[in-house]
């Protein structure tokens, strides 16, 4: 099977700063890869470049074998890649539902300026996809809620909904629990890698909790720098010593013996 | 899923107002008529700014349209000779719809007060050239040519009441088309727009180019609309392309409110009527009265008058929901 996701040799600067360099990482379809690293080490430049927020200074990006180095972010989420946001990106004054239907309604239609006019935005397709997203995410009970009175972690949940409802195979989450209190973290990350599981979705996701990291992702990369330092399963990675040094905050992990043992 | 069900009542009860208005076209005045003709012509501008508006975007340029639409009609008609009334209405409202797409490469980059503004200084442009084009008769402007349907050629009463049946007809028609447009997607992601482009963008769809179809939608209804007056009242000149022009129309969809497609139609009407009466009995304080209903719109109907057919509409919904 080949990778879903190639990227190689990939470099961005700004002018004399580099923010990202020799990035060359292949994501196997259905794996859940962990982004960590400090503020600024170039995760979220790396995403960017990901979705064609920004373009590559070099290297080239393939997605399901096809090179979408540098094509336009709309090109791009048509193919198959989503995202998320640090901040919740919704639209504050339509209801859960309706925010849900807007996003079914576009990832069905073509995206060309004939075919959204001629699509009405409540088709029957639109309306389940989007029904089946909202039960997905278990926001059920807040269907008719105006989205800017909901609480954080369903707006984070409608957020990343939103980024699903069209059915892409790539899925990127900025920090999905950022904002979020650490009791409801844990809650929110299952519901959110059950759901993603259930539309066998690959997933990188940018992430500081190290306890997160270590329960939900299959593989981590380490940035540093503006490249990735250490890659590998999410034991090898938390315990590398490079990694441990330079990434402040994971060698507080708790072992995942002593998590189970606490648990 | 339960506002699919109330939009049907909705468009029969329109469906019937059109036609009323229609079979009641021989038994009126002749001052409804011309009122109804000029109302329901501007509507239609009104109806293009309620497109715009429901994205977040006020155009206080809308008489460019409306004075290309009138202008094209009145220049066709003197330079070919060509009258009928059903091509020109079309003629002007492509004219202006294309006009309208040049400009929204610029226009659609633009939001809030720039877009306002912008389009406000576009219009002025063309007020101005008018002005100081002789050939086209300067401020005064010039009649227009007798429009004619399908060469039958009505004069008098029969002119007037041609000219309100063609104006209802183009209304029905972008009615229906708005309000299909307003449950398309894109439509419905005006207030998208307005909440969050950079989440519109994300979902794949270039937010410029939807503002930009809005642009051009408002601007062929407004030369329809243009294209419409300047064969009702049979001259045009170029303060239909002046600011207070364009205000009066911003003024109008103020009081419709941007809930419903009728309440452009309403609005219009409402407008034009009280405009008449003011003027006719209070010539002298007839702006006075305009302001006066504004500021009374503002502060008990600020969602317009629109906002009327809702509130009931929730006040048959709320003993339900006590249940």
């Amino acid at each position: 099977m080949t990778d879903i996701l190639a990227v190689r040799d990939l470099e961005k600067t700004f002018g004399s700063l580099v923010a990202a360099r020799d990035i060359t990482v292949s994501v196997p379809a259905q794996q859940t890869v962990g982004v960590i690293g400090a503020n600024g080490a170039g995760k979220t430049t790396f995403i960017n470049m990901i979705t064609g927020h920004l373009t590559p200074s070099k290297g080239a990006i393939l997605f399901e074998g096809k090179d979408i180095t540098g094509k336009p972010s709309r090109e791009i989420t048509k193919l198959g890649i989503s995202r998320s946001f640090q901040v919740a990106q919704i639209f504050p004054s339509l209801t859960v539902f309706e925010n849900m239907c807007i996003a079914a309604a576009i990832a069905s239609g073509d995206g060309g300026v004939i075919g959204n006019i001629a699509t009405p935005v409540k088709s029957a397709a639109a309306t389940a996809e989007a029904e089946a997203t909202i039960d997905l995410f278990q926001i059920a009970r807040y269907r008719h809620v105006a989205a800017n009175v909901l609480p954080q972690g369903v707006r984070k949940l409608l957020d990343i909904g939103m980024a699903v409802v069209g059915g892409p195979r790539l899925l990127l989450l900025d920090e999905p629990t950022s904002g979020i209190s650490i009791e409801e973290k844990f809650d929110l990350m299952n519901v959110v890698m059950s759901a993603l599981k259930a539309r066998r979705i690959t997933v990188l996701f940018v992430e500081h909790d190290m306890e997160i990291v270590a329960q939900f992702a299959d593989r981590v990369l380490a940035f540093y720098d503006g490249t990735v330092i250490a890659d590998g399963s999410a034991h090898e990675t938390l315990d590398n010593p490079k990694v441990q040094e330079l990434i402040s905050g994971v060698r507080l992990k708790p072992k995942p013996g002593e998590e189970a043992a606490r648990a | 899923m339960q506002k699919s069900f109330s939009i049907a009542p909705a468009q029969i009860f329109g469906a019937i107002m059109f036609v009323a208005a229609a079979a009641a076209g021989p038994l009126l005045p002749d001052w409804i008529v011309s009122l109804t003709t000029i109302a329901f012509a501007n509507a239609l501008v009104v109806l293009g700014l309620v497109v715009l508006w429901r994205a977040g975007l006020v155009s206080f340029g809308q008489a460019l349209y409306y004075c290309i639409g009138a202008y094209v009609v009145a220049l066709s008609a003197r330079w070919t000779g060509f009258t009928d009334a059903i091509a020109l209405v079309l003629i002007g409202g492509i004219a202006a719809g294309f006009v309208a797409f040049l400009i929204g490469f610029l226009l659609a980059r633009y939001r809030e007060i720039f877009f306002a503004m912008l389009s406000l200084a576009l219009s002025m442009i063309l007020y101005g050239v008018l002005v100081k084009t002789e050939s086209l008769g300067s401020t005064d402007g010039f009649s227009v040519e007798t429009p004619t349907f399908f060469g039958y050629a009505p004069h008098g009463e029969m002119l007037g009441r041609s000219l309100y049946w063609l104006t209802l007809a183009i209304d029905a028609a972008a009615a229906v088309f708005i309000a299909w447009y307003f449950r398309s997607v894109a439509g419905s992601l005006a207030a998208p727009i307005r909440d969050n482009e950079i989440r519109v963008e994300f979902l794949g769809v270039s937010v410029t180019r939807i503002i930009h179809t809005k642009v051009v939608i408002a601007g062929v209804l407004g030369g329809l609309g243009g294209a419409l007056a300047a064969m009702s009242v049979g001259h045009v000149d170029p303060n239909m392309a002046y600011w207070t022009t364009s205000g009066g129309f911003v003024f109008v969809t103020v009081l419709a409110g941007s809930g419903y497609v009728a309440a452009a139609f309403v609005g219009s009407l409402v407008f034009e009527a009280v405009r008449s009466f003011a003027y006719a009995f209070m010539p002298q304080f007839w702006q006075l009265t305009l302001g006066t209903v504004l500021l009374l719109t503002i502060l008990f109907l600020p969602d317009g008058i629109g906002s009327l057919v809702s509130r009931l509409k929730r006040r048959q919904q709320a003993p339900e929901a006590g249940l």
